[in-house]
């Protein structure tokens, strides 16, 4: 499949601070790749190279096999990117601003009106069209800014923080907009919020001060990086006496009470020890009031690897 | 440049701008208050001279072959309109980049598939227009006085002309300050200092320069713009005015290329 994104050794220094430190990736087309990372990691940074609004310090990237800096023209026509907190003409309207977009990106002037009432359509900016942008909502104007974006039906998308600042209602439509446009369209987004990312991505890339520390699909991520498996029991019994009796199952390399007769057991990898848990439990006597499997959410392997990075560089 | 279609898209948003929002207005307001001042203090002046020149033209029929309008009213119209320019250009240029590097927009705007001249034709154009527009209202006054006197148009065409050229250099010149700031502010003053300084560059001459006099002379805005006050188009004048245009909207697009590597 052809390659969409290709980044090779891409670094990128402001003054002295370095921001991206050599990063490798490449995206294939029609992929919605999520790019993770806590604040400060470097995620603006290299989608605004992508986007070639700036260039880097060292490195290539390329879109299309278009190199972001030399065919800078070429690689912005085939792009619609949607800066992080995005800042938009305050004097204009709705309109007005798309128009104008839509013209700037070369829309022929006879699908212009039809290809501003798409992506007002579609974003859900009906009721605000002749609005002042000065005068819009934070969610109003996150809408504006992905309407921009989509307007001639570029191939890649580049949207930093999409959904930042929004509703939980509105955060959903515009999660089901992404959605919809995998296949047609390569999506990068950046996101610090994790079950967007497990949701919307085939693939997430986890970036942490200017580095890739993972690359993977949201599943594989959460069974390679989670070690072991984790059951979730509520007894009812004796607190101490459980913690110990759940603790000599072979398998089991810790036990976590957490009040309440809840326990968390942690067990070696691709073990499944429900059954012999449940045994144990009953056959003292003690009432087993819920069992459940835990997977690690991919907020947990992602705080793994950020601490486990910080603690690497602090020994 | 292939995209003349996104130049003017960029154009036309930066005359919504102009229009939608007090600039023009409150801008227009003043000129034409000024402007509209110094024609009338110059129409009673032409009056007053003419008056005394028509009792003595018997003994002195010399001094009344100088009293025209064009002398009279018109060309000093023009020299203080190039001193109010001077006040006006950087208010009308300031914005121009400064605010968008400073409100953030300027991320949308370069990652536009524009090449950087489009961007600097259309936000030149769109201040150069402004300007016409201006400068057209003013042409009201030649009109009001053909009505009540003989005008030699040519003179006062080729006086506008002038006008037009100036306040075109001095637009490039604001757009360059405009570049290299994100504060208004700040582009206002380099505007207004260096449009300053190649206003009186011509005085040294005048303290004796050496070998250099003829250089500042040259260099100096003033001492073109008289030529076309007076009625003369010189080539050498309209070179100097179209290569002024040109090196400052060059230099300011060497600016926004800079920008992708420093930020």
């Amino acid at each position: 499949m052809a390659m969409m994104i290709e980044v090779q050794d891409l670094t990128k220094y402001y003054g002295p601070t370095l921001a991206v430190s050599r990063l490798n990736f490449q995206v294939e087309a029609g992929e919605i790749v999520g790019f993770l990372g806590p604040n400060g990691a470097g995620k603006t940074t290299t989608l605004k190279i992508l986007a070639g609004f700036l260039a880097p310090s060292a490195g290539t990237a390329r879109i299309n096999g278009h190199d972001c800096v030399t065919e800078s023209l070429l690689v912005r026509r085939s792009l619609g990117y949607m800066p992080e907190s995005i800042s938009l003409y305050p004097d204009l309207t709705v309109t007005q601003f798309l128009q104008f977009a839509s013209r700037v990106k070369g829309v022929a002037a006879r699908e212009e009106k039809k290809e501003v009432d798409r992506v007002v359509a579609g974003c859900g900016l009906d009721e605000v069209r002749q609005t002042l942008i000065a005068a819009l909502s934070k969610g109003f104007r996150q809408r504006l800014g992905l309407a921009q974006a989509l307007l001639k039906e570029p191939p890649l998308l580049i949207l930093d923080e999409p959904t930042i600042g929004l509703d939980p209602s509105q955060i959903v439509e515009i999660r089901q907009l992404i959605k919809e446009l995998a296949g047609d369209h390569t999506v990068i987004l950046s996101s610090h919020i994790l079950p967007e990312v497990s949701q919307l991505c085939q693939r997430v890339i986890i970036i942490n001060r200017g580095q890739i520390v993972a690359s993977d699909t949201p599943e594989n991520l959460s069974r390679q990086l989670g070690q072991g498996s984790r059951i979730s029991l509520v007894v009812q019994g004796p607190e101490a006496e459980v913690a110990a009796t759940l603790k000599s199952v072979p398998g089991v390399t810790q036990v976590a009470g957490q009040g309440e007769g809840r326990f968390l057991v942690e067990a070696g990898n691709d073990l499944d020890l429900r059954p012999q848990l449940a045994r144990q439990v009953v056959e003292k006597g003690w009432e087993l009031l819920e069992l459940r499997a835990q997977e690690f959410t991919l907020e947990e392997v992602f705080l793994n690897l950020v601490t486990e990075e910080v603690t690497e560089e602090e020994s | 440049m292939k995209n003349w279609g996104g130049c003017l898209a960029l154009m036309r948003k930066e005359l919504t701008v102009y229009f939608a929002t007090p600039i023009f207005y409150i801008i227009g307001f003043f000129f034409l208050l000024l402007a509209g001042y110094f024609f009338y203090t110059n129409v009673l002046y032409y009056n007053l001279i003419s008056m005394q020149a028509m009792q003595q033209a018997a003994q002195n029929p010399q001094v009344a072959a100088q009293l025209n309008p064009q002398n009279l009213v018109f060309r000093p119209l023009f020299q203080t309109l190039a001193i109010v320019l001077l006040l006006l250009v950087p208010v009308l240029t300031m914005r121009l980049l400064a605010e968008e590097k400073r409100s953030g927009t300027a991320e949308l705007l370069f990652t536009y598939p524009l090449t950087d001249w489009g961007v600097i034709l259309g936000k030149y154009l769109s201040a150069l227009l402004v300007y016409l527009v201006l400068l057209g209202l003013t042409t009201c006054y030649g009109l009001a006085f053909s009505f009540m006197s003989r005008l030699d148009w040519g003179v006062v065409a080729t006086g506008y002309l002038g006008l037009f050229l100036l306040g075109g250099a001095c637009l490039s010149l604001g757009l360059f300050a405009s570049s290299l700031t994100e504060n208004q502010i700040i582009a206002a003053v380099v505007a207004f200092a260096l449009l300053l300084l190649f206003w009186i560059i011509g005085w040294v001459q005048e303290l004796g320069a050496g070998g250099l006099r003829g250089v500042f002379q040259f260099l100096s805005m003033m001492e073109h713009y008289e030529n076309f006050v007076r009625g003369v188009i010189d080539t050498r004048d309209l070179v100097y005015y179209v290569s002024f245009i040109y090196f400052f909207l060059f230099l300011t697009k060497r600016q926004l290329e800079s920008r992708r590597w420093r930020a």
